[in-house]
């Protein structure tokens, strides 16, 4: 009896051992991110799948709401726990981490993918810092969309998309005059800014938008530019309802599912909530390019691989980086998510109407950054602060809010 | 003359972690904190020292000047709405009624809620679309205008109406707790003296809740300074700058816009504004003490 449980327990003890050596030799990784709405987790889930076909273990550590995950992922940095990646925007947010020497660079896998000849040359830029690529991308959102609900514009008698912000506003008239709310607005600085955003472009071109936001150009034209964007926004303020202020994007295009509203201006993420309510693009609703603009701001997403001082998880962070970047998985990573893959050679075909015209303009160039990827988030917050004050302070003295402008990158 | 009493050795080493954790955790995190204002941080803390240069922008930035004037607006309103009507609640159950413990209960139930529920409760009954606005309208009335949490100017009220529907319900505990202290002599010899009721509680009563109103204006005080998750349930802030408060602000740089030396900066003018507005306080408190030593 006893020899038997010597035995038993030797075994216990020799299988324990063989488990834990057998777990150290597949790459793990813990991904931190703030998808969790539906269209969301299962983009994710993607990822996932994949990885772990290939061997990877996976946990996952998803906190609700971006700012919250920002936070989590700071204090985590910040204690020497990071995880083993963390979902991120590309551009400048990542700049003070990499310089801080707090991520590894992915550089052999880019290289070996050839990632400098498949993603556009701007995001390959954007992702490398002192010529090393340390981002790997996952997608491309548009954000200059607008949304229309056509049994609104049905009921309110408009045949078709507006060519001109002159147009638009005289739709918005009879939107007003079917008793239906023209514009859906989601009254959230973020939300605003990515408004004024999509105006700018549509009023000083990509080389002007560029010129504000990269060069931080402030010659007359830039201020011109500004001052008619502003002009647009305040005249605006008029086709909002009072319910407005605070209010969740989800929640407006709620409105535009029930014809309650006519038009929403969102990023393309938007189409998740109309393709959870069972609408289809095309058909039920219409998406198209701010009036007047020759191109489309977008915002792209990563993962970013901190330093952890593990080599199974550098192994994971590598597996995933290529796994990411999978042409299958940015397919079906875009259709679940609603973006654009970031490769441009992958199958366009399988993509909604929408984001087939949104490959389109970024397949010929025709994009202009977030501010997120080209400020920092000082700068970010400051101009939201700058378009809130001028959308809420009822001022319609563009020409004085123009001029104050640039104070954002200060 | 009271005695001087000498040091007990165990008792000192029995407080010394209390000690230590006082020192260490509370002024050394202050210090560390007060030191960072002093440098150029963003997302990490630097050691470049840049002086003043984030209190100067802290001034220049009419977001923290509105959130300073607006907590000011809040503070007092709310401290004294408060007061006032926990006062006037506790004066009414005072006054031996029937179900007194389930009204007690039910003015005291929103206490026990997070400020994170209150405010979400308020933003949705003044929500102008959804809530009382619209179902006043509903029923006919279609001139109604309740719009005070998206008004600019009657946002920061909005705020002080959902504070003091929370917060009455501690002041009418503690003030009743205190009335019921008060020996029933008094109440038998005022009214012999034929006094009405109204001035038995302000004359006779309320001098005597001194000491229980001051501790609850403390409490709510101290709860003014911490405002930030009403404000993010009820408001974000908005419209504009109409409802930004300190805590946000310095919440806002420390986490979302990666601004360590600005956020820092405000912390530290914040707890320098306590100790202004508390120091007069422990100044007459100390001079009464020895008064009270020497008499």
């Amino acid at each position: 009896m006893k020899t038997m449980m010597k035995l038993f327990l030797a075994g216990v003890a020799f299988a324990g051992l063989f488990a834990s050596a057998h777990a150290e030799d597949k790459p793990t990784i813990e991904i931190m991110s703030s998808w969790t709405s539906g269209g969301e987790a299962a983009a994710l889930n993607v990822i996932k799948t994949e990885f772990e076909k290939r061997g990877g273990v996976w946990k996952d550590s998803s906190i609700a709401g971006f700012g919250a995950a920002d936070a989590a992922f700071q204090n985590r940095i910040v204690a020497g726990d990071a995880p083993g990646a963390k979902q991120g925007v590309i551009g400048l947010a990542a700049a003070d981490f990499v310089s801080q020497g707090l991520f590894n660079p992915i550089d052999d896998v880019a290289g070996a993918g050839k990632w400098a000849d498949v993603l556009p040359k701007s995001i390959h830029d954007l992702i490398s810092y002192d010529g090393k690529v340390y981002l790997s991308p996952t997608g491309a959102h548009g954000e200059s969309w607008v949304f229309y609900s056509k049994e609104a514009f049905g009921k309110a008698g408009i045949a078709e998309e507006p060519k001109t912000w002159g147009e638009f506003f005289a739709d918005f008239d009879k939107l007003k005059a079917a008793g239906i709310v023209p514009v859906a607005w989601g009254g959230q600085p973020w939300q605003q800014t990515k408004v004024f955003n999509m105006i700018l472009l549509s009023q000083v071109g990509i080389d002007g938008f560029l010129k504000i936001y990269v060069d931080k150009d402030k010659s007359q034209a830039s201020i011109d530019g500004v001052k008619k964007t502003l002009e647009i926004l305040g005249k605006l303020r008029g086709y909002v309802d009072a319910g407005a202020a605070g209010r969740n994007w989800n929640d407006a295009t709620a409105m535009l599912i029930t014809a309650k509203a006519g038009v929403q201006f969102m990023g393309d993420w938007a189409k998740g909530e109309f393709t959870v309510a069972g609408k289809e693009p095309g058909k039920d609703y219409g998406c198209m390019i701010v009036p007047e603009s020759k191109g489309m701001v977008y915002i792209a997403d990563s993962l970013w691989f901190p330093k952890t001082g593990n080599a199974a998880t550098d192994k994971a962070q590598k597996l995933l980086a290529e796994v990411v970047m999978d042409p299958a998985v940015q397919v079906e990573f875009a259709l679940k998510k609603g973006s654009v893959p970031m490769r441009t050679d992958v199958d366009k075909s399988k993509l909604d109407v929408c984001a087939q015209k949104g490959a389109e303009l970024m397949a010929a160039g025709a994009i202009v950054p977030d501010q997120a990827i080209v400020l920092t988030p000082q700068q970010v917050g400051a101009l939201d602060d700058f378009v809130d004050e001028y959308w809420s302070g009822g001022s319609n003295d563009a020409a004085a809010a123009a001029e104050s402008f640039f104070a954002v990158f200060e | 003359m009271p005695i001087k009493r000498k040091p007990n050795l165990s008792a000192t080493i029995a407080l010394l972690p209390t000690w230590f954790v006082a020192v260490v955790v509370f002024i050394g995190t202050m210090a560390w904190s007060i030191r960072l204002s002093f440098t150029n941080s963003t997302l990490f803390p630097s050691s470049t020292y840049v002086g003043f240069a984030q209190y100067s922008k802290l001034f220049s930035s009419a977001k923290w000047l509105a959130s300073l004037q607006n907590v000011l607006i809040f503070g007092v309103l709310y401290v004294a709405g408060c007061l006032l009507l926990g006062f006037l609640l506790a004066a009414a159950l005072d006054r031996k009624i029937r179900f007194e413990s389930a009204f007690r209960t039910i003015f005291l139930y929103p206490y026990a809620m997070s400020f994170v529920v209150t405010g979400l409760i308020w933003q949705w009954m003044l929500n102008p679309t959804l809530g009382i606005q619209a179902s006043v309208r509903s029923l006919g009335w279609e001139s109604f205008v309740l719009d005070w949490v998206v008004n600019r100017d009657m946002a920061i009220y909005a705020l002080v109406l959902a504070g003091v529907w929370q917060g009455a319900g501690l002041v009418m505990v503690i003030a009743l707790a205190g009335m019921r202290g008060i020996e029933g002599e008094q109440w038998k010899a005022a009214r012999i003296d034929g006094i009405p009721v109204w001035r038995i509680y302000v004359s006779i009563v309320l001098p005597q809740l001194g000491p229980a109103l001051a501790a609850a204006g403390m409490l709510l005080a101290m709860g003014v300074i911490k405002t930030y998750d009403i404000v993010v349930a009820m408001t974000n802030g908005g419209p504009g700058n109409a409802t930004e408060v300190p805590a946000k602000f310095i919440m806002d740089n420390l986490f979302g816009r990666q601004n360590l030396g600005l956020a820092t900066a405000g912390a530290t003018v914040l707890v320098l504004g306590v100790i202004i507005a508390v120091a007069p306080f422990r100044y007459a408190m100390h001079m009464r003490d020895r008064a009270k030593g020497a008499a």
